[in-house]
């Protein structure tokens, strides 16, 4: 007969390597502390300086004014927004990669490939069906839509990473589909999901995991 | 069945062979050089415990080409998973026994 102990040691190597074939642990909370960090930063751009103070985005808001302001204002719109997305991005693969190095673990594993296709889809469809909807001047649309299609990117990202992945996508997918019956209150939704949410997860991943 | 004495078999009694079946448990498909990184093994070792575990029937081997570099691909036999599983709990219950 096998002894207890032998027994007990084969157990816990099955477990860990069942755990670290199958799921993509290298996720930081410093990425989602940064990347919320980064939104509120790029929300507080969007409200002071390109719309002037202005939070709502009514449609009032924008009839007082000509053609030509409205394009500019949508133009700064457009590269604050992508500059938050790209910056985030950037953080959550930094912390990522050296949070991989300090577990000895590699980025680039069947997982994480996986992981990366079934993010990439539903976050792909949402950036094309916002060029739509920007194209068809359904601008109230726009920040629920990429807080619904970010949601459902982080459902899916959750079957390879922490179940907490999961929990934060069916957040952000409530919180977009609240914000399509609020649209004036578009600008206070997307600071809420994009910003505090990611603050708030990144906390608790921190404390939960790498303290 | 071979080898099996209260559950335990003797196939997965190796390290090697145990890591392999435990990556394969949980994964579709797993290939050569993957589970080579897994598990922290020489090319030859694993390929003899591969061996091992595919003349028993354990585990299936897929091998085809990636553009031009051939890529081998093992996934869990019906047969394999049966067996993985009865060890698995022999295991358990040795450990809650004594």
């Amino acid at each position: 007969m096998k002894s207890r102990s032998k027994s007990c040691e084969d157990l816990n190597t099955i477990r860990k390597i069942m755990e670290e074939s199958s799921r993509f642990l290298s996720l930081s909370g410093l990425s989602g502390l940064f990347a919320g960090l980064i939104a509120l930063i790029g929300g507080a751009v969007a409200c002071f300086a390109i719309l002037k103070g202005n939070i709502m985005l009514s449609s009032e808001y924008f009839t007082g004014m000509n053609a030509e302001e409205v394009s500019i204002m949508r133009f700064w719109l457009i590269i604050d927004s992508m500059a938050v997305l790209i910056l985030a991005i950037g953080v959550s693969i930094f912390f990522s990669y050296r949070k991989s190095i300090s577990q000895g673990l590699k980025i680039w594993t069947p997982v994480s490939k996986r992981m990366l296709i079934n993010v990439l889809v539903p976050l792909v469809t949402g950036g094309i069906f916002i060029v739509i909807l920007y194209n068809e001047n359904l601008l109230q649309l726009i920040i629920p839509s990429m807080l619904v299609f970010y949601g459902l990117a982080l459902v899916n990202a959750g079957k390879f990473t922490n179940n907490d992945v999961f929990i934060l996508g069916l957040i952000e997918i409530l919180i977009g589909l609240v914000s399509a019956l609020f649209t004036d209150f578009g600008l206070i939704f997307w600071c809420l999901g994009f910003g505090i949410l990611h603050i708030i997860y990144g906390l608790i991943m921190y404390r939960k995991y790498e303290k | 069945m071979k080898g099996v004495i209260a559950g335990l078999n003797k196939l997965f009694e190796n390290r090697v062979r145990l890591g392999i079946m435990s990556v394969l448990a949980v994964n579709d498909y797993y290939d050569f050089n993957n589970l080579k990184e897994t598990l922290d093994v020489t090319d030859g070792n694993l390929a003899s415990h591969l061996k091992a575990l595919e003349e028993n029937d354990l585990i299936k081997v897929n091998k085809q080409f990636i553009g031009r570099k051939p890529n081998t691909r093992y996934s869990i036999t019906e047969t394999g998973k049966q067996l993985f599983g009865i060890h698995l709990k022999a295991l358990e219950k040795i450990i809650n026994s004594q």
